[in-house]
């Protein structure tokens, strides 16, 4: 159903609010008639993109076309989209009727044409007989149809969804769902839809986007993001999966939880540290000890409706979620295996901590806005820029913010079968990634250390 | 002791200075000078040509208050609100600020500077002191209903095309309308019944309802006095029902 042509173009558009950035560099483009679905946490920038595209807000560079052409200049009421809020944003001095008119009253459409097409947008959302009902005595789910009427009567090109169903509970929730893939269906106009639900971007779309902190992580239709994630975020962000380290030994051979597998992807070269993504329900049980790869002890059994949520421990002391039709007993040992093109090899983004710095003096450097303690530097004097290069493990956390040289915060964490990958966000704003056994939670404020023999430091010219 | 009893001390206060003076008002406005009963003096009022037509005038200039009050106060408090245009907190101390002063002082000082200045007193500046003295009661209901209003009315209003002037007309002034009616409480029930402002900025030239009530308890005249502040309350009474959704109106003053 979705045509070649575009409707929408985001060229290197960037957008901050007092300093920070929103978005960063964001390149995107929207056939005509698609589903789109931007998705990713909170702060992530999704809802920001609408509100550029609706007009609300105007980016701080790149341009956005519609239909080709530039329409940064235009003022949201002057552009042929509507949209759905989040808290439907109806207006509580109207009934349903005159609300879902709003548009078309301003359009000066002809009365007797706006009760046709009211009434028609009123049967579509099976809201017929509630006209001239207060719009604050309807329940969340009727208010959201009002909603979606109201912005639909005016046949926009694009119908932007601003997280409509977050505010619903679940069954309404689903039950929308589905009334709004068959209303995509029946008109044939572009959605584009936000949320931070990933089930739900991957039952409603034709296309996701995926984002974080102001970046598209990826873009693809829901089969791709899920089977192919780019990256260890979008993994761990679409359904459940078991993040792993591991070394690609060479084409269609990667290692790890101590194990040896072969695989299907390739280009990434020789002992090359790398990223997998194992979903739980591609790990398979088996009797065979012939076809079995590894072994591993069951810790915890939990039935979820249609499957087994399990969780075992590998020979090599790793940990993994599986799914599985059938349950096995916890402290049993099992025979596992997993299929090659099960196991889907991401670029990992970086392997030790890069941060820029200057010398202070021959033994201390400043970094991320502290002074740390280093190993005596020959040759490098005061006021000297350098590179600091600190291993995820050797960065260490401690309870209380006010106890190291820099304070943080907990901002994103990755279960990777025997250790966590944190990611801290410092309070100058800069990113450190850190390997721990220990548990955080995400928000959680820590203070950072850094020995001085794990520093090591480069002149920043030096290759 | 339970909870119910600390309400103890509020309603003794509540008993000696509002519920006892109103019954004082009534049984006054129901006696003659002997202490019988009598409704003389509520009859009196409606053959009375001159407190009849004090009393229109100050209707009038209540209502001319109130008005103009509306059409300063409005775009002050929008001003105010709107983020954009009022970045600083300042701006709205210095609105708020005159009321730190006390009322009569800053009629004083007004009807010094129409003096200083040669300006005759009239009703104008009546007019103009009333409006100083009562226009931060109708901006602060305002400015408080619209910056808390909700940005996405107005966005949701543009979204489906409406100009900067519609989403204006069309769903910020009719969302702002409890703002309004309590500001027009605030105002213009205090500006029938006074009668300070008037006695400076007028000497007296121009009498208010308020004025004859003060002059008629002044010279002892406390029936009839009575009398006329109990009609001022059924009316005030009247005009607080017709403006409407007091809850609404309520909610905006906090």
């Amino acid at each position: 159903m979705a045509g070649e042509e575009h409707i929408i173009d985001l060229r290197h558009v960037s957008k901050s609010f007092s300093g920070k950035v929103v978005l960063d560099d964001i390149n995107l483009y929207i056939r005509k008639g698609e589903f789109v679905t931007l998705l990713g946490p909170s702060g992530c920038g999704k809802t920001t993109t609408l509100r550029l595209i609706a007009g609300f807000l105007a980016p701080d560079e790149g341009e956005i076309l519609l239909d080709g052409k530039d329409i940064s200049g235009i003022p949201p009421h002057k552009r042929p989209f509507n949209t759905v809020f989040q808290r439907y944003a109806l207006f509580p001095h109207l009934d349903v009727y005159d609300n879902i008119a709003f548009g078309l009253k301003l359009q000066k459409v002809p009365s007797d044409e706006i009760d046709k097409r009211v009434r028609k947008v009123l049967k579509m959302v099976s809201m017929t007989d509630y006209e001239d009902r207060d719009v604050e005595s309807l329940s969340g789910g009727q208010q959201q149809r009002v909603a979606i009427a109201r912005a639909l009567v005016n046949q926009p090109k694009i119908l932007l969804l601003d997280e409509p169903l977050a505010a619903l509970d679940l069954k309404m929730r689903k039950d929308m769902q589905i009334e709004l893939k068959e209303m995509h269906d029946q008109l044939g106009i572009t959605f584009i839809y936000v949320t931070h639900d990933q089930e739900e971007a991957l039952t409603l779309s034709d296309t996701i986007v995926v984002m974080n902190e102001g970046r598209i992580q990826q873009i693809g239709t829901p089969t791709d993001i899920y089977n192919e994630p780019v990256n260890s975020f979008v993994a761990d962000f679409i359904g459940e999966s078991n993040i792993l380290n591991a070394t690609m030994i060479r084409d269609h051979r990667v290692s790890f939880i101590g194990h040896e597998f072969d695989c299907v992807d390739e280009g990434f070269g020789e002992g090359v540290p790398v990223d997998v993504v194992v979903r739980p329900e591609d790990i398979y049980f088996t009797q065979d000890p012939a076809r079995a790869q590894f072994t591993a002890k069951v810790n915890s059994c939990t039935f979820k409706g249609v499957h087994y949520e399990m969780y075992v421990d590998t020979d090599n002391g790793y940990e993994l979620m599986i799914q599985d039709y059938d349950a096995y007993p916890v402290g049993s040992t099992v025979m596992l295996y997993i299929e090659p093109d099960d196991i889907q090899v991401m670029v990992k983004e970086r392997t030790c901590n890069t941060i820029e710095g200057r010398m202070k003096d021959a033994t201390h450097v400043e970094l991320l806005g502290g002074e740390f303690e280093c190993l005596p530097q020959p040759g490098l004097e005061g006021g000297e820029e350098v590179i600091a290069e600190v291993a995820f493990d050797k960065v260490d956390l401690l309870d209380h913010q006010d106890e190291g040289e820099l304070a943080g915060e907990v901002h994103f964490l990755l279960y990777k079968g025997d250790h966590y990958h944190l990611t801290i966000l410092t309070e100058d704003g800069d990113h450190l990634w850190v390997d721990t056994d220990d548990i955080w939670d995400k928000g959680d404020l820590v203070g950072i250390d850094l020995a001085k023999e794990d520093i090591k430091i480069r002149r920043k010219n030096e290759a | 002791m339970k909870r119910s009893h600390w309400s103890i001390p509020y309603a003794v206060f509540l008993g000696i200075f509002v519920v006892l003076p109103l019954l004082l008002v009534l049984l006054y406005a129901l006696q003659d000078g002997q202490g019988h009963f009598t409704l003389a003096n509520i009859t009196r009022f409606f053959s009375d040509s001159d407190a009849l037509g004090t009393f229109a005038v100050s209707l009038e200039i209540a209502i001319e208050n109130t008005l103009i009050c509306i059409l300063l106060g409005y775009p002050a408090a929008w001003i105010l609100a709107n983020k954009e245009l009022n970045r600083s907190a300042v701006t709205i101390v210095l609105f708020i600020l005159p009321m730190w002063i006390n009322a009569l002082m800053r009629t004083l000082a007004t009807a010094e500077l129409f003096n200083m200045f040669g300006i005759q007193l009239g009703k104008g500046t009546l007019l103009f002191g009333m409006v100083y003295d009562y226009l931060p009661f109708m901006i602060y209901p305002i400015y408080n209903v619209l910056s808390k209003m909700d940005k996405s009315y107005a966005e949701a209003a543009q979204d489906l095309g409406a100009t900067p002037w519609k989403v204006f007309w069309k769903v910020t002034v009719p969302l702002s309308m409890p703002g309004v009616s309590s500001g027009i409480l605030m105002v213009f029930m205090p500006t029938v019944s006074t009668f300070a402002i008037s006695e400076f900025l007028t000497n007296n030239k121009i009498k208010l309802f308020g004025t004859i009530i003060q002059e008629n308890i002044n010279s002892s005249m406390w029936n009839y006095g009575a009398a006329l502040a109990l009609i001022m309350l059924v009316i005030i009474g009247i005009s607080t029902m017709i403006t409407g959704d007091r809850k609404d109106a309520e909610e905006a003053l906090i």
